[in-house]
Formats: structure tokens, C-alpha cells, sequence
């Protein structure tokens, strides 16, 4: 290695690099409900979880490559069992097991020649909903706390716009899939996103459970459920679709190619390298996903300090323009 | 080794691609954690630096758990235990638990030093439930069964110093669709025993007791009166063992675990049980009695 290289070149490089390889896999989100925390990802496969269990209370969901995340859903679990089985149950928090993801994540971002490709979201349901804590964390290590949605992945902002607008503090349960759904819905790019029961999956924390809180929907209650949401948010899709298909507009040259473009292999082990195709139409996401490291630079670490996660993220109208003059 | 480095080395072990078990996370991690780990000096690679050794009869001073019982029915088992905990010749608490959920699908009842029992049942919890989550399936019966054995033999050299302990596993095997009970000796040595089982101190006499009141493809409410007969025998004939507490309302503590899984007996049910145990006891003050039929002479 004979050229030198500046920290600053350094680090926004790496920084690019784990976006792009964020950007070409599906958002999933988490939203809260009045009974829950809800989290739906697009995700063919049965067997290789997005979004799983990592104690009592407290779930995780990520995008990105898999095995760098299921490294981490792994630690997580690890760190969790250790401090319950040291101290207690309820001494495992969400805040601790954020806190702990960050100062890993940010020395993996630091240390290590590669950045890992992640994003996750890690999420505790209370007794009371306002007790709820929900936290984001990138690949550099940045911490955000969210308060009744988030999206992640490399379409964050667009999904995170729709939500904003069908997200109503204290919804139930199908009110929560509905507005994920057109959530979702808004990062297809007009092709109509496919959410049948077999491509979503879908978790609940239940806040009145007792011990385990985690639950799977599959099958048949997930299909009744998705049915229901279909109906009661008719009213709510077509705006979902105006959202889509507006984005898709400005954004087709620049986007069009990595949301749809390997939507079901993009996430499997070994899979997760596409062909040129990716170079070209991630150059559209950094100018989405600047303004969130602007955001998140200034408040690395504390997840206590309450951020306006999607407050500074900027109107997706705003973002394509940057994105086709970068592409 | 600072705090820092000692941090650092747990993130490294929680990140690299390791074991699915969670005791033997523990043991590389934070051996110190692991029941019994305190009394050991140098045996089952739990050794501690500077670990303790126990005087001989301290050990006997120290609460253990009395009897636990545990019977199959028609479609699952049922453990039960009386609630006393013993040290040497005085009562150290009355109302003891000492059968336990492991998981959805089976229990796990103690006898010996409760000190290290309570924490074997815990590390076994969160071992069944750290695999789980790990590897995203449930372990099969005798998986379970299994693995506690590795766990028992672990405090081999606490039993050796007199810190005995040994546990009695039971669950519902969904493949086979019935109630599976375990018993364990100190060496960690697995044995499954067929319809009926009971450890601890009493154990002899609920033995005893339960043969003669058992019978095959008992239902459930038949399988926990039998257990509780059971308990009461062994509470008459052993000192160490207590029965159902009428003035305080203490009852036997019931958990049985079906297809439906884990569930344990509200006190109003165990009571009801157990009240009507004593009710006949009052009566006939050594159980239940069948009819004896001698073998008809030939001379007739």
C-alpha cells in the first residue's frame, strides 16, 4: 500500500461502500400499535430471519448482508442471556443491548478494513406504549431513537415519509400492517411490491404476554390480517401508490435498478453481491442517505438523547434531483 | 486483566461463530457465573483460581431441597415437590419452590444443596432457551435430557466436597405424544425411567407410595392425587420432608406439561388436591388401602 490515503477519503469511502451494499436489499420497518411493536420486512425465504427474537421484551430486525447481521443477532442474544442469567431478567434493556451494538458497530467501522453492511433496529415493548423504546442503528456505529416508526434500509426516507403519513399514535394491530404495507409499498418503484403472506415476514412483540413476548405471524393469521389491513386501509392505498409512483418518476433513472432488481436472492448467504448494475444505480441512494449521517454524525452514541430521526431527513423530492446529477 | 480488556474479550467471544450453548459460553467467557463454581477446586474444566473448599459438615448445614415426584398420565407427566427446604435439623424455609418450567415443554424439579440447585435450574433455562434462539428450533426431549446431564456432571467435584445435588427432568415428547421423565446421579449419569419416578430425601417412602396407587394411562387430575399421596407419605416417614401446611395454606407445588404445554397448578387447585388427601387421612390416617386376595386354597 505505497499511495496515502486521508482519514477523511478513508472513511467516506468506507461509508459508501456499506451504503451501496445496504441500498441493494429491501427496507424492512417496525412500527408500534397499541398492543405491540409490529415489524414487517420482505423476505421469500422461512428459514433466514430478517427480523427474530433476542430476549423477554426485546426483538431485532435488519437489513443488509446476512451473515454480517445474523453475526450480530447472534451477539446480541449472547450479550443478552449473559447479562439476564447475571444479574436479572429485567436488567436486560434495549437501551443497554442498543449501546452495546453501537460501540460494535463503530469499532467494526473503525477498526476493520471493511465496514460491515448492515442496519437494525432494536426494539423493547413496555408496559405502557410511551414506554416503548425503539432504536436504529447504521454501520458506522450512530444511534437514533425512534419514536412509533422507522424505517431502515437503503430507502429509509421515502418508506419513513408514507408511514409518517398513515402512522396514528395508539392504531391497532391491522392498522399498523396497513401502514407498513404502503410503507413498503413506496420503495417498489411503481411495480406493484409483492405482499402475499409468502413474501412478507412479519413479528409482533405483544405487550401483555407474559415471559417470552416474541411471536411469528405466519400462515393463516397472517393472511387473515393482511386481508383485514387490505380492506381497512383502502382508503389509505391509493395515496401509498401517488407516493410510489411519484418517486418513481423523478427517481427511475437513478433507483429503479437496485429495489427491484434481486429482490428475493439479495439477502441470501453468498448471494449478496450483484453484478455492475449495483455501481451505477446506488450512486442515486448516498444523496437519500447524506443527510442522515449529516444527522447522525453530530449525535454518535447516545441513544438517550432524543433525535428527530426523520425530521431531518429530507423530502424524497428533494433528494432524486441530487441523485440524478450524481448519477 | 482490567475491566476494559476483560469487555473486549466478551465482544470478541459474542461475535465470533461459536457454540449454540449457552454453559459452554459461560465457561469461556465468565466461568465464575456457572453454579457451584465457588466450592470447585480443579474438577470438569470448571476449575476456579483459588476456589474454596468445603469443610465436611458445613455441606449438611447448608438448605437442601427434601422430595420431588414425578408421574406420566394419558398424555403428559406431572412433577410436584414439597415446599421445604432443610438445614441439618432446622427448617430453613417453608415455602420453597423446587420444580421448575424449563421451556414450554418440560420441567425440572431439584434436590440437594439448593444454593447450587436453584442456579443449575437457571443456567438450564437459559441454556434451552439460548439454543432456541440461536438456532431457531427447539432441542428434541432427549436433547435436553442430554444436555442437563453434562450440566450435572460439571458439579461433580462440588458433590464430591458434599454440595450434592441432582435434578429430575420431565416433558412432553410431541413426537411420540406422551410424558418422558429423567433421573440423574451426581456423575452426571442420564437414565430414563418408565411411568413413575422420585429423588430427594424422602424419595424412598414416595416410592413406595406411588407403586401402589399408580396404574397405566391414569388421567391427569388420577396422576396428580397419586403424586400428592405420594408426597404425603413421604412427609409422614421423613423428617426432612414437609407436607401440606393447613394453617399457613402451603400446598405441594403441581406443574404438569401436556401437548398443550407447561402449566402450573394454581395454589386454589393444588390445595384442593392436597385438602382432600388429608380429608381421607383424617379417616384413615395411612392412605389408601386395597383389598387383599389371597390365593384360593385347593381344598375348596
Amino acid at each position: 500500500m505505497p499511495f496515502y490515503v486521508s482519514p477523511e477519503q478513508a472513511m467516506k469511502d468506507k461509508a459508501d461502500y456499506a451504503r451501496k451494499g445496504i441500498a441493494r436489499g429491501r427496507s424492512g420497518v417496525v412500527i408500534q400499535y397499541d398492543a405491540g411493536i409490529l415489524f414487517v420486512a420482505p423476505n421469500p425465504s422461512r428459514a433466514l430471519h430478517k427480523i427474530s427474537e433476542i430476549y423477554d421484551r426485546i426483538a431485532f430486525a435488519a437489513v443488509g448482508r446476512y451473515n454480517e447481521y445474523e453475526i450480530l443477532r447472534k451477539a446480541g442474544v449472547r450479550y443478552a442471556d449473559v447479562t439476564g442469567y447475571q444479574y436479572d431478567r429485567q436488567d436486560v434493556t434495549a437501551r443497554g443491548l442498543a449501546n452495546w451494538y453501537a460501540q460494535t458497530l463503530g469499532s467494526i467501522f473503525t477498526d476493520s478494513p471493511k465496514p460491515f453492511e448492515v442496519e437494525i433496529v432494536v426494539a423493547e415493548v413496555a408496559e405502557l406504549p410511551a414506554e416503548d423504546q425503539i432504536y436504529r442503528i447504521t454501520f458506522d456505529g450512530s444511534v437514533n431513537d425512534e419514536h412509533g416508526y422507522v424505517a431502515m434500509g437503503g430507502q429509509a426516507e421515502a418508506i419513513a415519509n408514507v408511514l409518517k403519513e398513515h402512522y396514528s399514535e395508539g392504531m391497532n394491530l391491522t392498522g399498523a400492517i396497513a401502514a407498513a404495507i404502503a410503507g413498503l409499498a413506496a420503495q417498489a418503484n411503481g411495480d406493484r411490491m409483492d405482499t402475499s403472506a409468502g413474501q412478507l415476514e412479519v413479528a409482533v412483540l405483544e405487550r401483555t404476554r407474559d415471559h417470552r413476548t416474541f411471536r411469528r405471524l405466519t400462515g393463516a393469521r397472517l393472511e387473515s390480517l393482511l386481508a383485514e389491513a387490505g380492506a381497512a386501509g383502502g382508503a389509505g392505498q391509493p395515496a401509498a401508490d401517488e407516493q410510489a409512483t411519484g418517486e418513481q418518476a423523478t427517481g427511475e433513472p437513478a433507483t429503479g435498478e437496485p429495489a427491484t432488481g434481486e429482490p428475493a436472492t439479495g439477502e441470501a448467504p453468498g448471494t449478496a453481491k450483484p453484478s455492475a448494475s449495483g455501481a451505477g444505480s446506488a450512486a442515486g441512494k448516498p444523496a437519500g442517505t447524506d443527510g442522515k449521517t449529516a444527522g447522525t454524525d453530530s449525535k454518535t452514541g447516545d441513544p438517550k438523547s432524543p433525535q428527530s430521526g426523520h425530521a431531518d431527513s429530507p423530502e424524497p423530492g428533494q433528494s432524486e434531483p441530487g441523485g440524478e446529477s450524481a448519477g | 486483566m482490567g475491566s476494559d480488556s476483560n469487555a473486549r474479550l466478551m465482544t470478541a467471544t459474542y461475535l465470533s461463530a461459536g457454540t449454540s450453548s449457552f454453559s459452554e459460553l459461560l465457561t469461556s467467557t465468565a466461568p465464575e457465573l456457572l453454579p457451584g463454581s465457588g466450592g470447585l477446586s480443579g474438577s470438569g474444566g470448571l476449575s476456579v483460581p483459588g476456589g474454596l473448599s468445603v469443610p465436611g459438615g458445613l455441606a449438611r448445614e447448608l438448605p437442601h431441597g427434601t422430595t420431588i415426584v414425578a408421574a406420566s398420565f394419558n398424555g403428559g407427566v406431572v412433577m410436584t415437590g414439597d415446599r421445604r427446604a432443610t438445614a441439618g435439623n432446622m427448617i430453613a424455609q417453608r415455602d420453597i419452590e423446587k420444580v421448575f418450567r424449563s421451556d414450554e415443554f418440560s420441567c425440572i424439579g431439584i434436590a440437594g444443596v439448593a444454593g447450587i440447585g436453584i442456579d443449575l435450574v437457571r443456567l438450564f433455562q437459559v441454556e434451552l432457551e439460548h439454543y432456541e434462539k440461536l438456532e431457531g428450533r427447539v432441542l428434541s426431549l432427549e436433547g435436553k435430557a442430554n444436555r442437563l446431564s453434562g450440566m450435572v456432571r460439571a458439579n461433580l467435584g462440588g458433590a464430591m466436597q458434599g454440595l450434592v445435588v441432582v435434578p429430575l427432568f420431565a416433558g412432553y415428547d410431541a413426537d411420540e405424544g406422551v410424558g418422558r421423565i429423567f433421573s440423574y446421579d451426581v456423575a452426571g449419569g442420564r437414565y430414563e425411567e418408565q411411568r413413575h419416578y422420585s429423588i430427594g430425601s424422602g424419595s424412598v417412602f414416595a416410592r413406595g407410595a406411588l407403586k401402589k396407587l399408580y396404574s397405566d394411562g391414569m388421567e391427569a387430575p388420577a396422576a396428580i392425587l397419586a403424586c400428592m399421596q405420594a408426597l404425603y407419605d413421604a412427609a409422614d416417614d421423613d423428617s426432612a420432608t414437609g407436607g401440606p401446611d393447613l394453617t399457613r395454606r402451603i400446598w405441594p407445588l403441581v406443574a404438569t406439561v401436556t401437548a398443550d404445554g407447561y402449566r402450573r397448578l394454581p395454589e386454589e387447585e393444588a390445595g384442593s388436591y392436597a385438602e382432600a388427601v388429608i380429608n381421607e387421612r383424617m379417616r384413615e390416617p395411612d392412605g389408601p388401602t386395597s383389598p387383599m386376595r389371597p390365593p384360593t386354597s385347593d381344598s375348596e
